[in-house]
Order: structure tokens, then sequence, then C-alpha cells
């Protein structure tokens, strides 16, 4: 009990704030829950089917097949492989993190993990045709093309800076998250 | 099996899930449409790129919400080197979800990665104010 205080502190601050807040100005605060709701809405939408996948993930397939192909040494295929599965998800970049702690898991190479979360933030696929009938088709495939080598090269990037210590760190912690 | 793994990993994120979309709530009550072409404007130059990049980086807005928002913007007379600086911070960037980024990844990869998302941006804004000037 006193623990599951303590996870949801934090929330129950908020939940003050809001309380506060529609003493404080009415509108304002109805406003909010709305919007919050409208999110919640989103969210039980989006997250279930999200979590099971990577449920299914975590007990079907097996880790020499992920490091196999999304491993160190996995090369191109793993990229366009990590970047393929990234866009084609759903939901927003929140729900990619647990997802990459299974792909840790499995073996799966840190700059393909990098490059995963990159492609699950900008290039969804299902989000690609909402951004073509809204902004036009010459803003979304430009803003393609510049994010694909951009996340490529954050991931390299960002690979390189840590050392093989503090991933090995990181790959422990996410085996522990079951 | 899977459904229980399922379970587990969802409910070791939903405090800071419940946090992050109350906050949203906030945040977009108090933000309008209004307020925001004014300030990011085509005429906002450079201060209204990195305000629009510093806005996306805070701000979670519903995927399916913000490509219409970005669109009713530009009719609104925002640029499009501050929209594309917001879109990508948007998506790309993510304060509100730092404290679920780290409990994955670590502070030091979590912290590089959003400041890299965030220079990144102001690329992915010039590149794209560049291609929709030469329609």
């Amino acid at each position: 009990m006193k623990n599951l205080l303590k996870k949801y502190r934090n929330f129950l601050f908020v939940l003050l704030g809001l309380l506060l807040l529609s003493v404080a100005n009415r509108v304002l605060a109805t406003k909010a829950l709305d919007i919050t709701l409208y999110s919640f809405k989103e969210m039980l939408f989006v997250i279930p089917p999200v979590f099971l996948l990577l449920g299914l993930l975590d007990v079907w397939v097996p880790k020499q097949t992920m490091t196999k192909y999304m491993g160190p040494g996995s090369g191109l295929k793993g990229i366009l492989l990590s970047i393929f599965i990234g866009s084609a998800a759903a939901g927003p970049l929140y729900g990619a993190f647990p997802v990459a702690a299974v792909f840790m898991k499995k073996g799966v190479s840190f700059r393909n993990v990098l490059v995963f979360i990159g492609a699950w933030s900008t290039t969804k696929i299902p989000m690609f045709l909402f951004e073509v009938s809204s902004l036009s088709a010459r803003f979304a495939v430009a803003r393609l093309l510049v994010d694909i080598p951009g996340i490529i090269l954050i991931a390299t990037l960002l690979s390189r800076l840590i050392s093989p210590a503090e991933v090995k760190k990181l790959y422990e912690n996410a085996a522990l998250v079951d | 099996m899977a459904l229980i793994k399922a379970w587990k990993a969802f409910h070791n994120i939903l405090p800071e899930f419940l946090v992050i979309i109350f906050l949203v709530g906030f945040v977009m009550a108090i933000a309008d449409q209004e307020t925001i072409s004014k300030f990011i404007g085509a005429d906002s130059g450079l201060f209204g790129v990195v305000l629009a990049a510093v806005i996306g980086s805070i701000t979670l807005i519903p995927g399916f919400i913000v490509f219409p928002t970005a669109a009713m913007l530009l009719n609104g007379g925002a640029g499009y080197m501050q929209i594309g600086s917001f879109i990508s911070t948007l998506m790309m960037v993510g304060v509100i979800t730092l404290p679920v980024e780290i409990k994955y990844f670590g502070k030091k990869v979590t912290y590089l990665r959003n400041l890299t998302a965030f220079f990144f941006s102001f690329i992915v804004a010039g590149v794209l104010s560049w291609v929709m000037s030469t329609k």
C-alpha cells in the first residue's frame, strides 16, 4: 500500500493541482480535464495493442532470431528492419520505450534500438497519410527524406558516445524490467 | 503468458502515463491557437523557429491532432520553418516524458538523444522551409 502510494505520488500532486485550478479558474480547469479525458481515451485505444504486441514478441520470438537480424553486425539489414518496425507501430513515443527494453533483452544492438526509437518517433506509416492529407505530399516526403538519414546519424552518434560498460548496464537494467 | 507480460509492462509505467496525460491537458488548455499563430508567424524569424521548437519539445499533442493543427496554424499565418521545427521537436523531443525515458535508457542517453534531436529539428525546419518555398 505504501509502495503504491509512493508510485502514484506525482499523479496525486497533479490531481491536487487540477483541484486548485478548478477553484481558481473553473473554465480553464474544465478545459484541461476535457483534453485529459480525450488523451486518456486515445491511450486506451492505442496502448493495449502495443503492449499486447510486445508481450507476444517477448514470449514468441526467440532471442537468437532477434540477435541474428538486428544484433551487432546485422548491418544495413538490421537498420532497415529497425526503421520498418518503428514506422509500422502506432502510438506516442512513450509507448516505444517498453518495446525498446524488450529489444535490449533480445540482444538487438544498441544502435538499432536507437534507430527504432527514432523511427517510432517520426516516420510513422499511418501518420504519413495523415500528414499528406493535411500538409501536402511535398511537405511529408521532404520531412521523411531528411528524417531517415537524421535518425540513423543520431543513433550512430549516440551509440558511439556511450561506452560499452554503460550500454551493458542499460541492458542489464532492461532484463530486470519484466 | 504474453498477456501477463503485457499487463506487467503496462502497469510498470502507468503512474507516469497518468501524470503525462494530465499535464498535457493543462498545457493544451492554456495555449490556444491564436496565441500560437501570433508568436510563430512567418515573420517571426529565428525567434519564432526557436520558440516553436521549445513549444514542440514541451507539449505532447496526440498524434492525429498534430497535422490538422499544423495545417490550421499555417492557415492562421504561421511560417513553414516554424511549423517544421514545431512538428519535428513535437515528435522527437519529449520533455514531459523524460522520466519514462530515463527509466529505460538512463540519464546520459536520454539527455543526449533529446538534445541532438532538438538541434536536428532545426535542420529539418530549414530544409522544409526551402522545399516549400521552391514550389
